[in-house]
This record gives structure tokens, sequence and C-alpha cells, in this order.
């Protein structure tokens, strides 16, 4: 089926087959593989990314549903050669020890950042809820979202 | 993970989304994806056709009748609805709502999705017959309506049959409801939920004990912990509570979700 998708603006025609989850898209089709396949069954969140605005895990999406659609990963984030300030606030903050759930982190947090501007220490808990660190280096995850929003 | 191989169809209408469904052995409705997606990994379910209906925004609506009837897109997501002005006229359904799984996963799963994979754990299938909401499914033959305590039929299985599509669901006015669950971790698969609403006499459906929510009517707290125990309940034992604990706990959660509904919580 041929589909047509805008991510981190720039446009790729492509023919998948419908089966092709869209984290596999996004990494083999499109080379982007920023975004992560953690656990592959919509636990972990290291495949988020944003669709049309909305954030997803894309091991539970079809490439051919995001068909028109507009997709942010994780290597949309930087412009220019600069960091986000989100991702200064990671590096910043040692928000990350393996570095695995990171991509999908930093989309979270960005689609909560998006949503309110200014999260409680709660409301960044549950934007990160569905996402796994399994070194489990959620105080400083939450530090770094905390001071990319100040 | 590579899924089986599958066609896709995206019909442009709910006509053309049943005519694919009944048309095709093997076809199956691709709403949310959130659970049908990882059991097709699994192999669990391995449809030919997949009928996306993510186009459909006939679907999607959320409305408020004149006389407090509440009316819900099968293709609403949990987090349309929790966003919902029109869903607060029932606020225990953006409560609900919003203890299911994550933010992704709110984003994508939807009410109609939730009912008509009638997972016993699920946390709509007991909230829908606890508020007496109405199910309203198109087929072939045209449209019916369905009482949700008389939709849910088996594990997995509802009254939506082969070829046909639930549209909505409509859920009549109230406020005094109560929903309550214990799960693995917070915000995870319930091991045992209860919803209750009070009108009148008190509903509160039990889900995770049985194949489908269970239903009990009682006209205080005290009868509905009654109702609870002399139902005998016959649930699952596994990993995470034995059939014993289950049964225990059909009591205390029902208790809070009536607690809940009467305002006493």
């Amino acid at each position: 089926m041929d589909i047509d998708v805008t991510v981190n603006g720039e446009r790729y025609e492509r023919n998948v087959e419908p089966r092709k989850l869209l984290i596999h898209f996004l990494r083999d089709d499109l080379d982007l593989t920023g975004s992560h396949v953690g656990c592959d069954t919509g636990n972990c969140g290291a495949c988020s990314v944003i669709v049309d605005g909305v954030l997803v895990k894309s091991c539970m999406m079809l490439a051919v549903q995001a068909d028109g659609s507009t997709v942010e990963t994780v290597e949309g984030l930087a412009q220019d050669g600069e960091l986000a300030g989100l991702q200064q606030a990671f590096s910043d903050h040692h928000a990350l020890q393996c570095g695995y759930c990171t991509p999908g982190m930093l989309m979270s947090a960005t689609a909560l950042l998006r949503l309110n501007s200014h999260p409680s220490e709660d409301e960044i808990r549950k934007g990160i809820q569905g996402n796994i660190c399994r070194c489990t280096g959620y105080v400083n995850i939450v530090e770094a979202i905390k001071a990319a929003a100040e | 993970m590579l899924l089986r191989e599958v066609e896709y169809a995206r019909p442009a209408s709910v006509e053309e989304a049943v005519r694919f469904l009944s048309e095709h052995d093997g076809a199956r409705v691709l709403a949310g994806g959130q659970t049908l997606i990882n059991v097709m990994k699994a192999r669990v379910a391995s449809p030919d056709l997949l009928v996306d209906l993510n186009g459909l925004d006939e679907l999607k609506s959320i409305d408020l009748a004149a006389d407090g009837t509440l009316s819900l897109g099968s293709m609403v997501t949990y987090s349309e609805l929790i966003a919902s002005a029109e869903a607060r006229a029932r606020p225990i359904l953006g409560e609900v709502c919003a203890q299911i799984g994550d933010v992704q996963v709110r984003n994508r799963g939807t009410v109609g999705g939730n009912v008509c994979s009638n997972d016993p754990t699920n946390h709509l299938p007991p909230l829908m017959v606890a508020l007496g909401a109405t199910m309203h499914i198109t087929g072939p033959n045209g449209d019916r309506t369905v009482p949700a305590e008389e939709f849910f039929l088996g594990v997995y299985m509802t009254a939506a049959g082969p070829g046909e599509l639930l549209t909505k669901i409509t859920v009549p006015p109230g406020k005094s409801d109560g929903f309550a669950s214990v799960t693995i971790g917070k915000d995870g698969t319930c091991i045992v939920n209860a919803a209750a609403s009070v009108n009148g006499g008190i509903r509160v459906a039990i889900g995770c004990v049985e194949a489908v929510p269970m239903l009990l009517k009682a006209d205080s707290a005290d009868a509905v912990r009654a109702a609870v125990q002399n139902a005998n309940f016959d649930p699952p034992s596994d990993v995470h509570a034995s059939a014993d604990y289950r049964r225990h706990l059909a009591g205390v959660v029902a208790a809070r979700a009536t607690a809940q509904a009467q305002g006493k919580s």
C-alpha cells in the first residue's frame, strides 16, 4: 500500500505492507533508528512518537495508519544542531543511564510539556507513566523535565 | 515483531465498514489497536483483513442530549472522553478512563474497543453494566440496541456478532456512581474491579471474577456485601491472586464502589 507520511518535517512516499508496524517503518524504511523497540508489547514506551500531535506507542500502530499524518520522532527535537531545551536538561541532570528509554522519555515529556507547560512532580510522573526505565533512573528524569519546564 | 500477512481496508462510512466485515471471513475491526495489534504479534488472533475505523468521524462524537443522556461514539478514545466537557455529565466515565493504561494507550485506545474486546479484566464492561448503558449495534440487517447487561456473552465475546459493528454507547443521566479496583501496579491490569451506581436501588457490576461482569442489585450497602457473598463467584486463580482471594476482593471492591456511589468515600 502506498503511504505519504511527513516525519520531522520531511515528506516520505513509500510502499509498505499493511502488516508493518510504524516503529519498523521509521527504523527500517526511513533509517530513523532513534525510536527504540523495547518490549514490543506496548508496555515500555521506548518506541513513543508523536503522530498528528498525539503521543503514541509506535509498536501498537500500523505504518499504513500513519498515511497522511505528521510524525515527530526524537531525531526532530534538536534544531540546527542545537539540542532542544528538554534534551539539554536530560544531559545536565544525568537523566539517562543506559539511554535505551531516553528517546521515548523525551517524546513523552515533549508531549506533556506542550499540554501542560508547568507540570507538578505528580503530573510529570503521570506523564511518563507509559515509559519504563529499566535502570530505574526516574528521579533524574523527573528533575530534568521539571528543569526544562522552568 | 513481524505480524502475519494481513490485508487492510479503510472504509469511508459505517455502511462500507459493515460490508467489509460481513463479506469477508476473517475480517476484524481495528479500533485503537492497543489490544488487537499485540495479540496479532503473539499470533493469538490472525485476522485476514483489518477494517480500520480510525477514519470514521461519525463514530467519534460525544453528545449530551437535553434529557441528560450521553452518547459516546465507539471510536472515542479514552483521552478524548477524559477531555470532553459533555462527558462530565457522568463524571465516573472520565474518572475510570483515566485509570486505564498510560498516556499513550489512552490516546489510542477506544471506548468501543474496550467493551468489544471484553477481556474480563477490562474496566468498561462492568462500568457500562452498572450504569445501565445501551449498546448500539449496526450490521448487514440494520441497527439494533442491546442493554449492556446482555451485551457481554463470554470471555472476548459480545452480542456484536460477525459482520456487526458497535457504533455507539448511550448512558442514561445520573451522577451517583463509583468504581473500585485492585490492580497489578498503579493503573495496571485489574485483579478484581467493581462499578456501582445508585438510582433508587444500587446496581453493582463486578469484573474479573467470571467471564462477564456480574450484576448484583441491592437496596443498601449491607445488602451489597450479602449479595456478593451469596453470589459465590468462581473466579480464576493465577500468579496474582488465588480464587479465594479474588472472591474476598470482590466483596471489598463492591463495598468501596458502593460507598463512592453513595457519596460516603
